[in-house]
């Protein structure tokens, strides 16, 4: 006869499969970084022009709205996050150039790398380690997404300096709120496939390093 | 208006459409937080936001 409780074994698989779950979020994440920086770097040594820059976000986005969703649960799904990655890492190469012709623009890009690491490790670890849920944060982010991309909209046409700054350091704040959100969705249910979690977490740490970059280039200036 | 200018802004545009339905779909599943979550949040992102600040403030005050 068996003695195992089905309460208890339901609960280890479920904590099993959250584990595992995290586990490969994790390993695809590092993957698609070292990735996205080689694209980037092969970018920056071709010196491709800006307007590759903008083709690579349609592809990618393009990739992220169309095709993702469709394969993230075969084989092909790998395929298409590293397409993904890959696009945008090739179209944040003119855009490393540039800060590095600037002054000190060693020092900017590499603290945005270290300012970017730092922010995604200390909220991620609090996020696990806590297991707080954030889902509440769901609506509010979403709707703060919007506000700043139809802020950018106008700052297209009116060029202000302070608005370009106010709109990094809130794109800061909110993909920080994101990673708060996503984690959370990885440890306390709500997300199940490893691949769209990349992917989030992925656009996460590229929007802050991108922002960063902006805010650390105009403080230098 | 060059047309990388018009291209950044049918990319936003574009964007917008995609994301307009989602944040309606999510601000009505989203459940409530209490204010001592939003606090926590708050908190978190006013840790972010020194930190990028002394980030900016150290990048200002090296010498050139």
């Amino acid at each position: 006869m068996s003695m195992q409780n089905p309460t208890v074994t339901g609960r280890s698989e479920s904590l099993l499969a959250t584990n595992q779950l995290i586990r490969n979020t994790y390993l695809m994440l590092s993957l698609t970084l070292v990735w996205s920086a080689a694209m980037a770097g092969v970018a920056m040594w071709m010196n491709v022009p800006n307007w590759i820059s903008l083709v690579a976000m349609f592809g990618s986005m393009a990739l992220i709205w169309f095709v993702l969703p469709r394969t993230a649960n075969s084989s092909a799904g790998l395929l298409t996050v590293f397409a993904i990655t890959g696009l945008m890492g090739l179209g944040l190469g003119p855009t490393i150039n540039y800060y590095l012709h600037m002054e000190g623009g060693d020092q900017i890009v590499m603290t945005a790398l270290g300012g970017t690491g730092a922010i995604f490790f200390a909220l991620s670890a609090y996020a696990l380690t806590t297991r707080r849920d954030f889902s509440f944060m769901g609506g509010f982010l979403m709707v703060g997404m919007i506000v700043v991309l139809l802020a950018m909209l106008g700052n297209l046409f009116f060029h202000l300096p302070a608005l370009s700054m106010a709109l990094s350091a809130a794109v800061i704040l909110l993909m920080s709120g994101f990673i708060l959100y996503d984690t959370s969705r990885m440890v306390n249910g709500g997300a199940d496939n490893y691949l769209m979690m990349t992917v989030s977490l992925y656009l996460n740490i590229y929007n802050i390093f991108v922002s960063l970059l902006n805010l650390l280039g105009a403080s230098r200036d | 208006m060059d047309w990388m200018k018009i291209m950044s802004a049918i990319f936003i545009v574009v964007m917008l459409v995609f994301l307009w339905p989602r944040a309606g779909q999510m601000l009505r599943e989203s459940r409530k937080g209490s204010s001592s979550e939003w606090l926590v949040v708050v908190l978190l992102l006013l840790g972010v936001a020194g930190f990028v600040a002394f980030l900016m403030h150290g990048m200002s005050a090296k010498p050139i």
